[in-house]
């Protein structure tokens, strides 16, 4: 069962594609990696998603439901560019933000109470705004995203800004709730948060999909078989095979592309026989950052 | 429904908590309290010093009898001019006011001669040029041998009393011009309120763009339901600030004149204690507060009191998207905001210059039609109201408002839209009229 089917989105801006024929779907308890470079098209799907905007064509199933005209309230946005009101209190701010997704003043108070006690903020209630810093603004913002227990949270760069220890925070509560079963779309360019939080992701550039798939299968699909060993003791000058070869060789360690068809296991034995000693023997997998900014190059290339 | 509700509390509520707010609301009857108070001071000081001044009266005209303003003093001389000339320099009196004999009993203009180096204040002259006026008349009167109350038997006062002919109605000479000023300061009222709170709802706008809270909004509620609320938010806080105003201003002002023994119009009881007025003219001017009350009580308050309701409203809700969508195109320029404003100050402008004509001429050509043109009708209107327009004038006139404020709402909304999510590109008419046909 998906939470989020997208079936052949196109948005046309008066002077280019936004989102070009774009269709994926995002399986329900995932924490799904939307990601692409700036004015990829990222935003645009996500204001189509929420309702903000709409698409020329396509559809758009949220929870097996086509989307009605007014927001869906099983979401939960914190945009890229977010903003409180600044002269508000934050209590009050929080209560009708909630109470505009739906809730209850009651049910709203009490998760606001909740937040609170979990981020140990319990006397921020008559706080303005203004007299936050900007991380725990974003923090307002993020409890102020997830109040209302959506179902589906979009969460578009919401690291930024952050400390380390804030960006931690965050993170256990992403997977606190996604534990609990919410589905989670993460948009960013930020590569490394992504390998560390996503299992699926698509990446996006110019307004079409250039990858998708499971983290891992896309780092497969984009591996040059690549080994890297580290070992203690001399290897022979020349060494040398037709069935693969050394890129890089510093003594203690060896970088070793091998053909294809040609199996690690067969170059772990020959290396064996040349008596050494061996302490460790690794895959290199590409970084997503690598597979990123190679496919965008690519595309702006074509 | 239950969220443009939403909007609306907190949009009011924020704004009536807020310090401007109450500054605003509670100063501005002080405020102007302090105005007239000033005025008055500056007003009854002016003059103060007493001032002494020498009346060469060569004819006895006066009759030893010259009373001005309460801080002059008349001291009629027998000594010659050259001689009260001379002491002016060492008695330090104000002037000399000479008053030459009548040579001509028929004289259409008689001058008094003023010595002083200093020039007589506006009032002072005019009280001494009143006295003056009536005593050449009692002169005249003998020297012609005019009997005076034969005189007095020329004047005649002329009335223009309506009667009906079809309308089954009680009509006085005072109908049409107190309800035509009754509507002029509905109309006016109904200006200053489109525009101030027009205004807010711009800002407002602005205000949640600039913040950036906008995206999150309209990712809970429509765009639509965002302005709207907003909309009704202010709308109520203009007509609470309204409120508290009518019950504010006479409070104040009572208490003020009270604790500080001054008369709020000075004017008015110089009048009544001026005995140069004559007693019909009172009376008249009493006989005519008493006409008006009454014709304000005979008004169809049931039919107008709806009908200037509904135009208020009408007009509010047209101006006030249309402000809303201007503030939803323009970015942090306030300068770019003035000029997208241009168009919709206009038909404002000009539906008042109309209105001022309505007040002289309700059912001139072009006022008949400004009231039924929405946008104008708003405020012309309610001007013509009390005197009666036609049944289908009305009519017309309301549906066309009712059908122009749907349309506006709608188009503000398309176009507001749009515009809370662009940022950084200049907002050009052009732009707008784009933004109308966007999808979603």
């Amino acid at each position: 069962m998906h939470i989020l089917t997208l079936d052949n989105i196109v948005k046309q801006y008066s002077n280019h594609l936004a989102v070009d024929h774009i269709s994926f779907n995002i399986p329900k308890g995932s924490i799904f990696g939307l990601l692409g470079p700036n004015g990829a098209g990222k935003t645009s799907l996500i204001r189509i998603i929420t309702t903000i905007t709409a698409a020329d064509s396509g559809t758009v199933l949220l929870d097996g439901q086509a989307l009605a005209s007014a927001p869906p309230l099983l979401v939960g946005y914190l945009p890229e560019e977010r903003g409180l009101y600044k002269k508000m209190k934050v209590g009050e701010q929080l209560l009708y933000l909630a109470q505009l997704k739906g809730l209850s003043e009651k049910e709203a108070r009490e998760n606001i109470k909740l937040w609170f006690e979990k981020f140990g903020i319990e006397d921020w209630w008559n706080k303005k705004i203004e007299e936050l810093s900007k991380g725990m603004q974003q923090k307002i913002q993020f409890i102020a995203t997830v109040l209302h227990k959506p179902k589906l949270i979009i969460l578009d760069e919401p690291f930024t800004g952050l400390d380390p220890i804030n960006t931690n925070l965050i993170k256990d509560e992403i997977h606190r709730m996604n534990d609990e079963g919410t589905s989670i779309i993460f948009s960013t360019h930020r590569m490394e948060q992504v390998e560390e939080i996503c299992k699926d992701i698509v990446l996006i550039n110019q307004g079409k999909i250039v990858l998708e798939g499971s983290v891992k299968d896309v780092k497969d699909q984009f591996k040059d078989n690549i080994y890297r060993i580290e070992f203690d003791g001399h290897l022979p000058a020349n060494l040398q095979s037709s069935d693969f070869k050394i890129i890089d060789d510093n003594r203690e360690s060896l970088t070793i592309q091998i053909n294809e068809g040609y199996d690690s296991n067969e170059l772990l034995r020959s290396l064996l026989n040349e008596g050494i000693q061996i302490r460790s023997f690794n895959e290199v997998l590409p970084s997503l950052n690598e597979i990123f900014i190679k496919q965008v190059e690519n595309a702006s290339h074509e | 429904m239950n969220k443009i509700w939403l909007i609306t509390k907190r949009e009011y509520v924020t704004r009536v908590k807020n310090k401007t707010f109450l500054l605003t609301t509670f100063l501005a009857p002080i405020g102007f309290l302090l105005f007239f108070l000033a005025l008055g001071f500056v007003m009854s000081r002016g003059s103060d010093d007493l001032k002494t001044i020498y009346v060469l009266d060569e004819q006895n005209l006066l009759n030893g009898e010259l009373s001005g303003r309460e801080n002059l003093e008349f001291k009629f001389s027998d000594s010659s001019l050259d001689q009260l000339r001379s002491q002016y320099e060492t008695d330090q009196f104000a002037g000399i006011l000479q008053l030459r004999s009548i040579d001509r009993d028929d004289i259409a203009k008689y001058d008094i001669l003023w010595h002083s180096d200093d020039q007589l204040a506006l009032d002072e002259s005019q009280s001494i040029e009143r006295v003056v006026r009536r005593k050449v008349r009692d002169y005249k009167l003998k020297a012609l041998d005019i009997d005076e109350s034969k005189l007095e038997s020329l004047d005649t006062r002329i009335n223009i009393i309506p009667k009906t002919i079809l309308a089954d109605k009680e009509v006085s000479s005072m109908t049409g011009v107190v309800g035509s000023i009754l509507g002029g300061i509905v109309g006016y009222a109904l200006f200053f309120i489109i525009l101030i709170y027009g205004m807010q709802v711009m800002r407002s706008v602005m205000e949640e763009k600039i913040n950036r809270i906008v995206e999150v909004l309209i990712s809970s509620v429509t765009p639509f339901q965002l302005m709207m609320g907003k909309v009704i938010g202010v709308g109520l806080v203009g007509l609470t600030q309204i409120g508290l105003w009518a019950i504010l201003f006479p409070v104040i002002f009572a208490v003020g004149s009270t604790f500080f023994g001054i008369d709020s119009s000075p004017e008015m009881l110089d009048m009544a204690n001026n005995p140069d007025i004559p007693e019909e003219v009172m009376a008249e001017g009493m006989d005519k507060v008493a006409v008006i009350l009454r014709e304000i009580g005979n008004m169809n308050w049931l039919m107008i009191l709806p009908l200037l309701i509904f135009y208020f409203l009408g007009g509010y809700f047209a101006y006030a998207s249309l402000f809303a969508a201007v503030g939803s195109a323009v970015g942090e320029d306030i300068n770019e905001a003035q000029s997208l404003t241009l168009p919709i100050m206009l038909p404002l402008m000009f539906a008042v210059y109309i209105g001022v004509s309505a007040i002289n001429a309700p059912d001139g050509d072009i006022v008949v039609w400004a009231s039924i043109i929405p946008l104008l009708s708003s405020i012309v209107m309610p001007v013509r109201l009390p005197s009666d327009p036609a049944a289908w004038q009305i009519i017309l006139s309301v549906i066309l408002l009712v059908g122009f404020v749907f349309f506006f709402t709608w188009l503000a909304g398309r176009i507001y839209r749009v515009g809370i999510l662009m940022y950084g590109k200049k907002a050009s008419f052009k732009e707008l009229w784009k933004w109308i046909f966007y999808k979603g």
